[in-house]
């Protein structure tokens, strides 16, 4: 984890010629996620626009920006949770392994058990650490006794909780700590076996140290799934990410590799972004 | 340049404290006052009643002779409404939040249906009473039935019902459903796991208090026609049948006649107090069985 943002600021900015039509090396893993040219509206607001990201697999990808630049929109435009919102309106597409996501026929609940979501305030279900595990998997059926003992241990352990809480499984889960139960979430998303886990912004309700500690569980998470999270803390998509997106005013800025974003961006508003000139 | 005065800040801050006592003062009062007025009605139901109350009375039938009535055809016949308008309501009246809540899309006509609930919980209970004469007396045939009644306080107590389940359903945070949702759960598998128990504590305060109103209401039962005759005892739901409070108001109306009849209304009271304390145990007993900390 070395610190790059210390490189980022004082130097003059280089226009990249490359910037715009970022070349993934051949060895890049396959694209799970690619939208193109998505616009969104909330009513009448105009909330992103003319967006093209693509992700792929067991990678990090941040997305950056100031408040209100739509990452949090963006990144609930991916499971579709946008929806929820009255009045939401989409144009463009949005495909998941080569099928479009936002097609009326598309079923949301098979997108959301292929992509699970850790949000921004913990929020674990009233109910005890176990059956907050089994949640996921008994919405899809798996009602075995042995078969739930095993996901709930192995989900804990993905999310580096299982030591903490091994002995208090039938407690309420709100009886853990803010971290503890950022954890929780992360590992009652893994209970479902998914692909991708969108975060959004999963550490803000959080202290320095379960902060830390939710960092070095994503690095563990990238070996097994793609990760796009969101966060508007410029030193944790460095620290964190591999490749970066820069939001502004619902545009998708910049796109490209951490290092290069923090050490050479190619638009002017990037640089004063991450230099903290604004945001 | 002195903004701030001091001596005059210090005035006014003892000002703001005797004013703050005050209105202390006055919030208790108006507290106490509904305290004494409940007092007196128990104490005087009591005393007028206790004498007249005992296991002959609770279990035997309607007389013209004050030293012979009993009440268990009106117990009965209360306890057969309940049958009626405890499912009835508690279906429909969720089921109906459930749907506004979560389903309905938000736009004109739902905020039309909306107000139009709100404004129902305010028509005087005799209207209901005239509405269910029409319909299920008259058209569906049910006479003085104790289904009549049973359906004519249901949808009295309805709109309240569906009021106060709303409310329980929009208290239930967001993030939980997001929760739910997130993993792929339907609507219903969201509902029935995360928001149904987070709600069911509050719905069911709302169904106490419709309960309450339903078990005591008169004005739509007279307009029924719903008599306090020798009657046998009501067996069905078909069965014509008199109820707690009917028995209550023509005991008082006909006190005029025979001065023990206020009496055994006053044991009435206490009768239908009782059992009104019975049903809301058990819902407050389900209530603290489902309240949990979010």
């Amino acid at each position: 984890m070395m610190s790059q943002s210390s490189v980022k600021s004082k130097r003059p900015v280089k226009i990249n010629p490359e910037a715009g039509s970022f070349k993934e090396p051949e060895t890049a893993g396959k694209v799970v996620y690619d939208t193109k040219e998505l616009n969104l509206w909330y009513s009448e607001t105009h909330a992103l626009k003319d967006v093209n990201l693509s992700f792929r697999e067991k990678e990090v990808t941040a997305i950056i920006g100031p408040s209100g630049c739509g990452k949090s929109t963006y990144i609930k435009t991916l499971n579709r949770m946008v929806e929820l919102v009255p009045g939401v309106r989409t144009t463009g597409e949005i495909t998941y392994k080569g099928k479009n996501i936002l097609d009326r026929s598309f079923k949301v609940e098979e997108l959301r058990t292929k992509v699970g979501m850790v949000f921004q305030k913990p929020n674990p279900f009233p109910k005890s650490i176990y059956e907050n595990i089994a949640y996921g998997p008994k919405i899809h059926g798996i009602r075995n006794k042995k078969v739930l003992d095993e996901i709930v241990e192995r989900s804990l352990r993905g999310a580096y909780i299982w030591d903490e809480v091994k002995d208090r499984l039938n407690e309420n889960a709100y009886g853990l700590s803010g971290g503890q139960q950022q954890r929780l979430c992360i590992a009652r998303c893994l209970a479902i076996e998914p692909e991708v886990i969108l975060m959004d912004e999963p550490t803000s309700a959080l202290d320095p140290k379960s902060t830390l500690r939710i960092e070095e569980l994503v690095q563990e998470l990238k070996k097994e799934y793609s990760i796009i999270i969101v966060t508007h803390n410029m030193q944790q998509a460095a620290r964190i990410s591999d490749k970066t997106a820069f939001f502004l005013n619902g545009e998708v800025i910049e796109f490209n590799e951490t290092n290069t974003i923090f050490t050479n961006p190619a638009d002017s508003r990037t640089e004063d972004y991450i230099s903290g000139r604004f945001g | 340049m002195n903004q701030v005065n001091a001596t005059k800040m210090e005035k006014r801050m003892n000002a703001r404290i005797r004013k703050n006592n005050l209105l202390k003062g006055v919030f208790l009062l108006a507290t106490l006052f509904g305290l004494a007025v409940l007092a007196i009605l128990l104490v005087r139901v009591v005393t007028q009643g206790a004498a007249w109350l005992d296991w002959d009375f609770i279990t035997g039938r309607l007389s013209t002779s004050a030293d012979r009535a009993g009440i268990m055809g009106a117990i009965l016949g209360t306890m057969w409404l309940m049958v009626v308008v405890i499912p009835v309501t508690l279906i429909i009246g969720v089921g109906s939040a459930i749907y506004l809540e979560l389903y309905a899309k938000k736009g004109k006509l739902q905020s039309f249906i909306q107000t139009n609930i709100s404004n129902l919980a305010g028509v005087p209970s005799i209207v209901y009473g005239l509405l269910g004469l029409t319909i299920f007396s008259r058209a569906m045939g049910l006479g003085n039935a104790a289904l009549a009644g049973g359906l004519t306080l249901s949808l009295l107590v309805l709109p309240i019902l569906i009021v106060s389940s709303q409310e329980a359903i929009r208290a239930v945070p967001k993030y939980l459903a997001e929760a739910s949702f997130g993993m792929g759960a339907t609507k219903w598998q969201t509902i029935k796991n995360v928001i149904l128990p987070a709600s069911i504590p509050s719905i069911l305060t709302g169904a106490i208090l419709s309960l309450s109103r339903a078990i005591g209401e008169t004005a739509p039962l007279t307009v029924l026609g719903i008599p306090a005759l020798l009657i046998p005892f009501p067996e069905g739901l078909f069965d014509t049948f008199t109820a707690l409070p009917m028995q209550i108001y023509y005991w008082t109306l006909d006190s005029s006649l025979v001065k023990e009849y206020a009496y055994l209304a006053a044991a009435t009271i206490i009768v239908l107090l009782v059992l009104l304390f019975l049903l809301n145990s058990v819902a407050i007993f389900i209530r603290n069985k489902f309240q949990q900390r979010y």
